[in-house]
């Protein structure tokens, strides 16, 4: 393994103090001269048209300055989502926005608005929408298959086939079916053939930062205080969404309290301070409220599904036959049942799979990508279906994950795909011996009083990184390295620990390096949305780059002003030196504003993306100016893993369960930052605990309208439901092919946090399988006395 | 007219000293006044602008109401003692510790030093169909929107409905029946003491109230008696997660035990019914039996008779059959 200095070695990042003290400014943070606030108007209903709406009276009323109604926002075709409707496809669904001197003001005003909404026929369970004469969520369909929204219903037969708790198994959309091996052969060579319904809930993003945003218009530039998961992404979503250019959007995002997903763009909904404040010609902020944040935020795709899993006697599957019904929320269509594919068939590696799924548009709050999509439903959902089979046939469940391990050699899927690297067999190994999991799993069954320990675990593949982004560097005549990162800031640390490869790549001591981000008025890069877990991968790739890049750059200049040959020079400590004698870096940035061209920005590399061309352009002539593209060679998919393993104990009186230990293990390259890993590991984890626990939704069925739109409804994990004992490590080897070796990591603790709970409660039942999550007491209870659960296996948002 | 929540609106806030001043303010105001104590419960209702008042009335700043005093026969506590005062507070831990216990599992630390626990016992019902302001027989209406066959109704009601299937929330009443406390009521025509088990009431009373409470009353004073002192006390809540959770059901029990007899006893169960319920018939039927499994299990059989479970809380029968058994056997381990 190479010998990094920076890279392995643990750091806070620079925007630790500022945050701990509370000086950090999130959009809400924000003031500027002669600011508005507005609140919104939404759908009480989960559709609806609107027939005609009166706001005379809430103009009238002192203190309100504008209304903005969707007749003047873009309104795209459906599946696109506008920032304003007419005709609301979910409750809470923003309809008009009034902006006033105050929120009390602003809200009083919408109270004096007079409506007329003309209901319409919606779906919550995306089941419903699939029966012949079943309501869609849509006027134009339930289905979108990515270009139109089309009709899908199934004939009755389907329904009629099965009893009420079972999945019902009918035609996917034609995109979403692959298969390959011999299925029927597969299911013939196993010792075991087992079937199960799979349930998933849907649940919220809820970051800890809503999505509030402030906007004001200077000389016809749009300045945007909002909050993304990526500077670069965002704004220029920004610009297409409120319909100027690129350049007229200025985007300031130093900070975002989190995201998960929700925010990879940023917000629809900025566009409605945007376009306010032009109408009104004031700032105008718009702050969103915790419950509006359930609504009008993300949430996770829920899932209803089947699976039949065959398995030999050894523990090797055979064959996988795997079906998914995606409730999708009303607006564009979510990759994740189609991922849920990918990730099983990578993590079991089945000897034949078939995968088919169909995503069925519902009225109920928009989906997004969270954290790990489609891999935290499917590892949710299968890891107590494998671990099930392991226990009919007799196998140990950590053996059975060995067999079927992928490896670095592994094709995966309907591709097939070959992948970058796969250290699986080894984070399986290390997470059993840190957790001891032969010892404790002798106690998996063990009676006290009421209580039964279960052990369980899951293995969770996720995608770790894309390539083929750009990175830009200045080294200005104060002799330090400027490192300008167009990701966001969302608390991963990834912003400045990915930056890390361009000072490696210099071999430059990190005191004297600035990372630049959160302010696209600072010139920032085409960089990567953080999402995907694409980051840490990406942009070490593109940092490395510019920084090798840099470094030619400065042995070029160093040949031209002091003689010699460049590859003769050397950079080391802020210094390139060789025959002719050495510059620091502060002279270096000198000479290269002196000679101009391509030292200093003037002239720039082909291939750069023109968002990089154009911060480069503007840093021209203030140091040393590299800017590149990360071109380096990627040939395969890139994937990360996690292993976790939990002990608990479940009280069979109450349906609590008490969570003992939680060890994880991932496989996520070289690891760049140590401290960073445990903190986004563990916190992957507990989120993936959580959703396997208690955070969901309630939706009543017959309205239609949102019951647990307070955050403590939806019940996310506390801090008491985190175990003291919470373990996280890494197998720390190289990707082969990311320069530094790092792989992203972000989302695939959320799957084996969340896999490896519901089979150790799986575990403690006995093998009984309440194939509902989240597992609360109630469902633990009903299993234990009735053996059936309380609501019904196939009800969606209970 | 349009319908916007989540927006706290203005009020006018008064901030009386002594509890006179508070009672001529509430009546000077009535319907359109209300008595604002840590606002955990209040500022929901205000800021979701589904109940409407004008005024508000705060008692922080009566000094006498946010004590805990101990007297001759027992323990005095202030209305406004925050619940995180009295989990910490010496007396109660010593000899009341049923209450600490119920106390520390309320919310959050945050709640419990925001809240009080003349606010705890006076709370509102969570019930999510009526606290969205959905027009219920509890809201004035004539339906009951979470006993329909389709109703998300798995928090609600299993014994004690009549027409509304809504639950007490709170973790202290079951804690304060168990101990016989007597809520101390004063307003413009004096003072009252009230039984704690009879304080709270069901909707066959009054649809709209979870107490006696009414326009003008204070709660000054919540009075353990020193019957229970040092007896042998059980508290459990059960939670879908371990802290900033309402209880599913929760449970609280004093036993008086004598050579492995019983000789006394209070069981009170929450979560269950609009009002938090003092299982007399279970008390009856344990007092002079042994203390052990058998006797247990038969109480949590007899808790449970009647109860009517709605489409979606049946489990809660199994589950306070098993916390009523554990509040007399205690948890069993080997
Ligand atoms: C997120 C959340 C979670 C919670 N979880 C729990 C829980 O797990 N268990 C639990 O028991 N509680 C829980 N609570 C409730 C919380 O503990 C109570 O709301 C709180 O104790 C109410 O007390 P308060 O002092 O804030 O009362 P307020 O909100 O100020 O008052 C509540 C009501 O009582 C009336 N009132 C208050 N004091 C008096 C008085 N002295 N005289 C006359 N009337 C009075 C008020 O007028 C009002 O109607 C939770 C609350 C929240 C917001």
């Amino acid at each position: 393994m190479a010998d990094f200095k920076l890279i392995g070695q643990s750091f806070a990042p620079q925007d630790l103090v500022a945050k701990i003290t509370g000086r950090a400014k999130y959009a809400e943070d924000f003031r500027a001269e002669g600011m508005l606030f507005t609140k919104l108007l939404s759908s009480p209903m989960p559709h609806c048209r609107v027939r005609s709406i009166d706001y005379s009276a809430a103009l009238e009323l002192e203190g309100v300055v504008a209304v903005l109604t969707p007749d003047e926002v873009p309104q795209e075709e459906h599946p696109f989502e506008p920032a304003l409707t007419n005709e609301p496809v979910y409750e809470g669904e923003p309809i008009l926005a009034v902006a006033a001197v105050d929120e009390v003001t602003a809200a009083n005003a919408i109270e004096l608005i007079r409506v007329d909404y003309e209901p319409l026929p919606f779906v919550l369970n995306p089941l419903d929408s699939l029966r012949p004469g079943g309501p869609d969520a849509n006027t134009g369909g339930n289905v979108y298959n990515g270009r139109e929204i089309t009709t899908l219903k199934w004939d009755q037969s389907v329904f009629d086939g099965v009893g009420p708790d079972q999945m019902p198994i009918g035609p996917g959309t034609e995109e979403d079916q692959w298969e390959y091996g011999d299925l029927e052969a597969g299911f013939a060579n196993a010792d075991l053939v087992i079937e199960e319904t799979l349930y998933c809930q849907s649940v919220s993003h809820h970051p800890m930062e809503p999505r509030t945003s402030m906007a004001y218009w200077q000389n016809g530039k749009l300045y945007m205080h909002g909050s993304a998961q990526s500077t670069a992404q965002a704004r220029r979503a920004i610009a297409d969404r409120v319909g100027v250019e690129l350049d007229d959007v200025f985007f300031i995002a130093e900070y975002c309290g989190g995201g998960f997903g929700s925010k990879i763009r940023g917000s629809v909904l900025e566009v409605i301070p945007a376009l306010l404040s032009r109408k009104a010609g004031r700032p105008v902020m718009m702050r969103i409220t915790r419950a509006e944040e359930t609504m009008m935020g993300r949430a996770r795709p829920g899932m209803l599904g089947h699976a039949r899993l065959g398995m030999r006697r050894d523990g090797r599957i055979t064959a996988l036959d795997l079906f998914l019904v995606q409730d999708n929320g009303p607006y564009s269509r979510q990759g994740d049942s189609s991922t849920s594919g990918d990730v099983s068939a990578l993590g079991y590696t089945p000897e034949a799979m078939r995968a088919s799924t169909v995503s069925v548009l519902t009225n109920t709050p928009p989906r997004a990508a969270q954290r790990g999509p489609g891999g935290v439903q499917i590892v949710s959902m299968l890891a107590p279906v494998v671990s099930r089979a392991a226990r009919q046939l007799g196998v140990d469940p950590l053996q059975v994950h060995l067999v079927n391990a992928p490896n670095h050699e592994t094709e995966f899927g309907r591709g097939p795909y070959p992948i970058t690297s796969a250290y699986v067999t080894e984070a399986l190994t290390q997470c059993g011996e840190l957790f001891n999991w032969s010892e404790r799993r002798q106690r998996s069954g063990q009676r006290n009083g009421s209580k039964v320990r279960g052990v369980g675990m899951a293995l969770s593949p996720y995608y770790g990184g894309t390539s083929g982004w750009d990175g830009l560097v200045v080294i200005r005549p104060d002799g330090k390295l400027y490192i300008h990162q167009g990701v966001g800031n969302l608390g991963t640390h990834s912003v400045v620990d990915t930056a890390k490869a361009a000072a490696e790549a210099l071999d430059f001591p990190w005191e004297n390096t600035e990372v630049v981000w959160g302010h696209s008025s600072r010139h920032l890069p085409h960089s990567s949305s953080q999402s995907g877990s694409q980051t840490t991968h990406a942009h070490t790739r593109a940092n490395w780059v510019v920084g090798e890049f840099a470094k030619t750059l400065l042995q070029e200049l160093a040949a031209l002003e002091l003689g010699g040959s460049s590859s003769a020079y050397q950079v080391s400590g802020g210094r390139v030196f060789g025959p002719g004698g050495s510059l620091t870096f502060a002279q270096a940035a000198e000479r290269a504003i002196a000679r101009g061209g391509k030292f200093d920005g003037h002239e720039l590399p082909e291939d750069i993306n023109d968002m990089t061309r154009t911060s480069a352009t503007a840093l021209a002539g203030q140091g040393l100016v590299a800017a590149a593209k990360d071109n380096l060679p990627h040939t395969a998919r890139t994937y990360s893993f996690v292993v976790s393993m939990i002990e608990l104990d479940l009280d069979l009186e109450t349906g609590m369960h008490e969570i003992l230990n939680v060890t994880s293990v991932a496989d996520c390259g070289t690891v760049l930052n140590p401290r960073s890993l445990i903190a986004q590991g563990n916190g992957g984890v507990i989120q993936g605990i959580g959703i396997a626990q208690s955070f969901k939704w309630a939706i009543d069925p017959t309205w239609g309208v949102h019951l647990s739109k307070r955050i403590e409804a939806t019940k996310p994990p506390t801090m008491l439901d985190i175990p003291t004992e919470l373990i996280f490590a890494a197998v720390d080897l190289p990707d082969p092919q990311n320069p530094v070796g790092s792989k992203g990591i972000g989302e695939p603790p959320v799957g084996a946090g969340a896999g490896a709970l519901v089979c150790a409660i799986e575990d403690a039942m006995g093998g009984q399988h309440p194939s509902h999550q989240p597992l609360t007491p109630d469902k633990i209870l009903s299993i234990v006395e009735n053996d059936c659960l309380p609501c019904g296996r196939l009800e969606t948002h209970v | 007219m349009a319908v916007i929540h989540d927006v706290m609106p203005a009020y006018e806030l008064f901030q009386p000293t002594d509890v006179e001043g508070a009672i001529a303010l509430l009546n000077e105001h009535g319907e359109s006044a209300r008595v604002l104590a840590g606002g955990m419960d209040t500022w929901d209702w205000l800021k979701d602008r589904t109940k409407r008042v004008t005024a508000l009335v705060d008692l922080a700043g009566i000094q006498e109401l946010r004590e805990i005093r101990a007297t001759a026969d027992g323990v005095d506590i202030g209305a406004l003692a925050p619940l995180s005062t009295v989990v910490k507070d010496p007396e109660i831990q010593q000899n009341y510790s049923v209450l600490a216990e119920a106390a520390n599992k309320v919310a959050t630390p945050q709640i419990r030093n925001q809240g009080t626990i003349g606010g705890n016992v006076s709370q509102d019902t969570r019930c999510w169909y009526y606290r969205a302001g959905w027009p219920c027989y509890r809201a004035g209406g004539n339906i009951c929107y979470a006993n329909t066959p389709a109703s998300l109704n798995r928090e609600h009601a299993i014994l004690g409905a009549d027409r509304c299937v809504a639950v007490s929330p709170s973790d202290t009443a079951p804690a304060l029946i168990a101990l016989d406390a007597r809520m101390v009521v004063q307003n413009r025509s004096g003072e009252r003491e009230i039984d704690a088990a009879t304080f709270f009431i069901g909707p066959g009373t009054d649809i709209e109230q979870m107490t006696v409470l009414r326009t003008g009353d204070v709660l000054t004073t919540i009075r353990i008696p020193n019957a229970w002192s040092g007896a042998s006390f059980y508290f459990e809540k059960v939670t879908d997660r371990k802290s900033w959770d309402f209880p599913l059901v929760n449970v609280a029990s004093a036993l008086r035990v004598e050579g492995g007899v019983i000789q006394d006893a209070r069981i009170a169960v929450g979560g269950v019914a609009a009002k938090p319920l003092r299982l007399f018939r279970v008390e009856q039927a344990i007092i002079g039996q042994p203390a052990n499994e058998e006797t247990a299990a038969a109480a949590g059989e007899l808790a449970v008779r009647g109860a009517e479970p709605l489409r979606l809380n049946g489990y809660k029968v199994p589950l306070m059959r098993n916390l009523v058994k554990r509040s007399i056997r205690g948890q069993e381990t080997v």
